[in-house]
């Protein structure tokens, strides 16, 4: 039983991580229609930047992370600009192409700046652990899961209340109504990749805490964002949440469980896991789980 | 006042659609623009708005000013915030915004201040949609939509109101309300250029009209001539006479010359 919920709850925390990029998707999704496969690639330069930060300038750990997290905003922020807004007005399809080759550059970046080391992002949490109704779990899972879930409840109310957020749901639905009501529509698409960014950049702090450490290959493992979105719909933010979690759920339990009860499966079935549900939810439900029936024709 | 000197948009680079365009909204009037289908009305109120380069359209030649200043080179933001508000064909507000949320973008330009104030004034003006300011929009009926669309321009406090066809698609009833609205929302100091192709009612509250055909005005008089007028009556009020021949029967050229003396 033990295993079980510390399995459930490392899952939580990892997902948790996949529900940041997955929102970051969905943001520029419902803002300029483009899928974002730079998405990794900005998790791992945010990873980097916050490591960097720490450790070359001497930040403490939260002042680091925030910093880093603007550095991302403003990386996405000016990727938009001069990648994809030379793009509106073409075919969704060939601005995710265009995101695809974004993608590479930075990862080449990254593989500059990282090299083949692994690097640590000086947080506090370590592999220490804490006692939850006496049941021992890692503290790195609650951040992940607590500090995760903040984010993107901020990003949420935003997005609910502000008068910014309010442009940006109605560029989401119309542009051309927006920009009648005097919206910035450029803007919001600039804004839409920093959110992106920042939130990247979080996923990539968190997935660089505890025992983890980031590589610069890291970015492949973050292509689970993809999965995530196809889950929970590409259009919808609350579908990401749940869908990361699932996902960071499922995988977990596999790496728990499946070496003992479906040994033929072979090492490290967990990580096509996401994958398989992924071919799963696309066979039967495209538009996922939670998205809009629409949203199919990408 | 809002003025349109020989003004020519081209869609795609080779569609020529306006060929050559003067209007002008004096200060505190009301103005009528008719036309058929395709004439090229939505297509005026495009290039004044900045709305233009979303359909790939591009103003080719002539100026646009309001008091004086050229706008036509403003972009969709920066022609709001000069105090021209619209409410485009369609009515187009956000159908899964709440009716509030709808309001509150129109004020997306306006002073923060402002806005509390212009939502009272604006539920005040539309009784109709003072109760319902928390229910999303798309459950509207088609004239509260419109009403909603309407107040939604209004909350940027605009000086000139452009709108398009704004009684298309509703009940007579609907239509005689939405028109005391528009003389109402004059009354209170702002300029109206209203595009229409219910003639009837544009016409019984506008103090001048234009009449648009192929992308040319072919009349220009104050409104009540063109209510005696005996083609406008014929082809735009469908007061014909019995027997008379449908629009397409008539001589193009007749009518042109008679426009045009
Ligand atoms: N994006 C576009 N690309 C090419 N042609 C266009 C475009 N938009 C409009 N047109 C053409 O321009 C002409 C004028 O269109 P416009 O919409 O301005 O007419 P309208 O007077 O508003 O008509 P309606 O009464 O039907 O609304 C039409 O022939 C139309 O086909
Ligand atoms: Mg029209």
């Amino acid at each position: 039983m033990e295993e079980l919920i510390a399995s459930v709850i490392r899952g939580l925390g990892i997902g948790s991580t996949y529900a940041l990029l997955g929102v970051g998707f969905v943001i520029i999704y419902r803002a300029t229609e483009v899928v974002n496969f730079a998405q990794p690639a900005l998790m791992i330069l945010g990873a980097y930047f916050t490591a960097y930060y720490v450790f070359n300038l001497g930040l403490p750990f939260w002042v680091a992370t925030l910093a880093a997290m603007v550095t991302m905003a403003l990386i996405g922020a000016i990727t938009e600009r001069i990648a994809l807004r030379p793009m509106v007005g073409e075919p969704p399809f060939a601005a995710a192409m265009v995101t695809v080759g974004v993608f590479i550059i930075l990862l080449i970046v990254a593989f500059r700046l990282i090299g083949t080391t692994v690097i640590t992002v000086g947080d506090p949490w370590g592999l220490e652990r804490m006692d939850v109704f006496g049941i021992r779990i890692f503290q790195v899972d609650v951040a992940k899961i607590v500090i995760s879930m903040v984010a993107i409840s901020i990003v949420g109310i935003f997005l609910k209340r502000s008068r910014v957020g309010l442009a940006m749901r109605a560029t989401a639905l119309d542009q051309e109504v927006a920009l009648a009501q005097g919206v910035n529509v450029g803007r919001m698409f600039g804004l839409s990749w920093a959110i992106a960014g920042a939130l990247a950049a979080l996923a990539g702090m968190l997935i660089g805490t505890g025992s983890g450490g980031v590589e610069a290959t890291t970015a492949f493992i973050a292509l689970k964002a993809l999965p995530v979105i196809i889950l929970g719909g590409l259009d919808s933010i609350q579908g990401s949440v749940y869908a990361g979690l699932i996902i960071g759920v499922a995988e977990s339990l596999t790496r728990s469980y499946q070496p003992e009860f479906a040994p033929i499966l072979g090492a490290n079935f967990d990580v096509v896991v996401p994958y398989l549900i992924m071919i799963l939810v696309l066979m039967v439900r495209p538009y996922g789980l939670f998205g809009t029936p629409e949203v199919q024709r990408v | 006042m809002l003025a349109i000197s020989n003004l020519e948009v081209v869609y795609e680079d080779v569609i020529l659609v306006l060929k050559g365009v003067s209007l002008s909204v004096p200060e505190g009037s009301i103005v009528a623009l008719l036309g058929a289908n395709g004439a090229g009305k939505t297509t005026v109120l495009r290039a004044i708005t900045g709305l233009l380069g979303v359909h790939r359209g591009n103003i080719t030649k002539g100026t646009i000013t309001l008091d004086g200043e050229e706008i036509h080179h403003l972009d969709a933001p920066a022609t709001v915030a000069t105090g021209i508000g619209q409410v485009m064909e369609g009515r187009r507000i956000f159908t899964e915004f709440t009716v509030d949320e709808n309001l509150r973008i129109g004020a997306h330009t306006a002073d923060r201040g402002s806005v509390d104030g212009n939502l009272d004034r604006v539920y005040s003006t539309f009784p109709a949609i003072a109760g319902r300011r928390t229910q999303v929009a798309g459950y509207l009926s088609g004239g509260e939509q419109q009403m909603l669309a309407i107040g939604r321009a209004l909350m940027a406090e605009p000086r000139v109101l452009l709108l398009d066809e704004p009684s298309l698609g509703l009940a007579p009833l609907i239509v005689q309300q939405i028109r005391d609205l528009i003389v109402e929302i004059n009354q209170q100091g702002t300029s109206v250029l209203l595009v229409e192709q219910n003639a009837n009612m544009a016409l019984s509250i506008a103090s001048h009209g234009y009449i648009l055909e192929t992308g040319k005005v072919v009349m220009d008089k104050p409104a009540a001539e063109l209510r005696e007028d005996e083609d406008v009556r014929e082809f735009y009020l469908g007061l014909r006479e019995e027997g008379a021949g449908s629009f397409r029967d008539v001589k193009h050229y007749k009518r042109r010359k008679r426009w045009l003396s």
